[in-house]
């Protein structure tokens, strides 16, 4: 039997706060295989940056076990990558620069780490723009650079959270067509963290549902649309019979969530 | 058209403003509103620059004071980013003393001057401590205030890629809060100047503090004016130069 790139065996994580203990993630397992791409869907607070940063070795207290090929997560690992919700670029590097900034920090003579970074900056779209500075460009544009500076240091594993949050609709549209042919083409084994179903839908190979607090898997959807996809089969039937069928057990949670929030509020 | 008249660009309307001020001054200082022994006029005061520096020996006296200026400076930006970094790293020690170096920044440090002087003796080491010692807090506090602002994402992107805590510093934290630090740098050094012309004229040694004692002490009033209106271009120089200077260091980053 295959051994599965990443598997996740009974994870919990707990944090003391001032108002007692709260569970952010409870008891979550899973088998990752190599290639594939995985969305993680939940309310907001349901513990999924929780899990991610975990995963990545950012939070390293928890309970049950993390392995990557058999071995055990402690700590940030160069075979996984992470991508940032928020704005994560740095404002004092170029576009060229913010790419080539892991492969400066590992030794990378400056030729290499320079050809490298422009052939990146290439894959997500942005020749041309090599030498602007992150405030000089748009939100949709900083993002992928930094996705391609994830990807400079050649992950296998590539963790995402909630990359495309901040951005407009449209763009949210073609740059997940741009991270699904990227995916592709470098068989990346990606972990998609997000609360948009049709965007969930549309990009992965597996959907897993999270319940509102404490987070747990709720329910795991295959997706058997076929390759190579785009933002355009989003008008096909089955397309539109999974996001129902993922809103019907979402729908659930996230009222939890806004009943929970409000009821803080008073 | 009338609007354009009555409100000018902003270089226009600070020209006219000093302008119509000099008037005013000229025309109460003819009028013998203003003694000439408390204000002379400016058309005493301006031609009496030039006498400074054939008189009074005006390039020394700058020279000493802003050798002392950056001597002071450069003591309290070292000291004030190493303390600045200790407040921002030891979260304790953070909550614990960072509210007396503000309360310090707001007090007239300047009147410690004569526990220098025992301390140091009449000299320059006494100014320049004194100039130290008033550049310390806005470096301090504007390092630290950098330093804990450095957005948390940057520090979780270096750690994603292992970056060693010296590649942290020198690649995330440094340049991430330099901005903030250069705030404090600059205001350390107008602290210093500040404090050191003013230390110069109180212990009447030294550039050009004790100048304008001096011219005071002689009553050439409108030499000590023109001194002190030297001290002024000087500074805001100054300040002009270091602002350059950071726009072109961020740049190069």
């Amino acid at each position: 039997m295959m051994v599965p790139a990443l598997r996740i065996t009974r994870v919990s994580k707990h944090f003391d706060t001032a108002k007692g203990r709260v569970t952010a993630v409870e008891d979550v397992s899973l088998d990752i295989m190599q290639g594939e791409f995985i969305s993680i869907i939940g309310p907001s607070g349901c513990g999924k940056s929780t899990l991610m940063n975990m995963v990545g070795g950012l939070l390293t207290e928890y309970d049950g076990e993390i392995l990557l090929d058999g071995k055990k997560v402690s700590g940030c690992q160069p075979e996984i990558g992470m991508v940032f919700q928020e704005e994560s670029t740095f404002p004092w590097r170029t576009a060229i620069e913010n790419v080539a900034f892991p492969l400066e920090a590992a030794g990378l003579p400056r030729d290499k780490r320079v050809a490298r970074a422009r052939d990146l900056l290439d894959l997500v779209g942005l020749s041309g723009f090599e030498n602007h500075y992150p405030a000089e460009l748009s939100g949709g544009m900083r993002q992928r650079i930094a996705i391609a500076r994830t990807l400079a240091f050649e992950p296998r594993i590539l963790l995402m959270d909630e990359p495309f949050a901040a951005l407009d609709e449209q763009t949210r549209m073609l740059l997940g067509d741009k991270v699904v042919q990227i995916q592709q083409q470098l068989k990346q084994t990606t972990l998609l963290i997000t609360h948009n179903i049709s965007e969930a839908v549309a990009l992965s190979d597996r959907v897993l549902i999270m319940t509102f607090r404490p987070g747990r898997i709720k329910r795991v959807l295959d997706i058997d649309l076929p390759r190579p996809r785009s933002s355009e089969m989003m008008g096909s039937e089955k397309f539109a019979s999974y996001v129902a069928e993922i809103w019907r057990d979402l729908r659930e949670e996230a009222s939890k969530g806004l009943q929970e929030s409000e009821a803080a509020a008073r | 058209m009338l609007a354009s008249i009555l409100r000018p660009p902003p270089l226009i309307a600070r020209t006219l403003v000093f302008v119509a001020l000099l008037g005013a001054w000229e025309l109460a200082s003819l009028a013998g509103m203003v003694s000439r022994f408390i204000a002379p006029p400016p058309s005493e005061v301006f031609p009496a620059i030039a006498t400074l520096f054939t008189d009074n020996d005006l390039v020394a006296a700058f020279l000493r004071t802003f050798g002392e200026v950056f001597a002071a400076a450069g003591i309290g930006s070292i000291l004030g980013m190493i303390i600045g970094w200790w407040l921002h790293h030891d979260r304790t020690a953070g909550r614990a003393y960072t509210d007396w170096i503000a309360a310090s920044a707001a007090a007239p440090l300047v009147l410690l001057f004569p526990l220098f002087l025992v301390l140091f003796g009449r000299n320059a080491a006494t100014i320049i401590a004194m100039g130290a010692v008033s550049a310390l807090p806005p470096v301090i506090l504007k390092t630290k205030e950098g330093l804990d602002n450095v957005r948390v994402v940057l520090i979780d992107v270096g750690r994603t890629f292992r970056l060693t805590r010296w590649q942290q510093v020198k690649m995330i934290l440094f340049p991430a809060s330099l901005p903030t630090i250069f705030t404090g740098l600059r205001l350390g050094l107008v602290f210093a100047l500040i404090n050191v012309v003013g230390v110069e004229f109180l212990i009447g040694f030294g550039g050009l503090g004790l100048m304008i004692a001096e011219l005071g002490d002689r009553f050439e009033i409108a030499g000590m004016y023109a001194a002190i209106l030297f001290v002024v271009l000087c500074s805001a120089t100054f300040f002009f130069l270091t602002e350059k200077l950071e726009t072109w260091l961020l740049s190069a980053r």
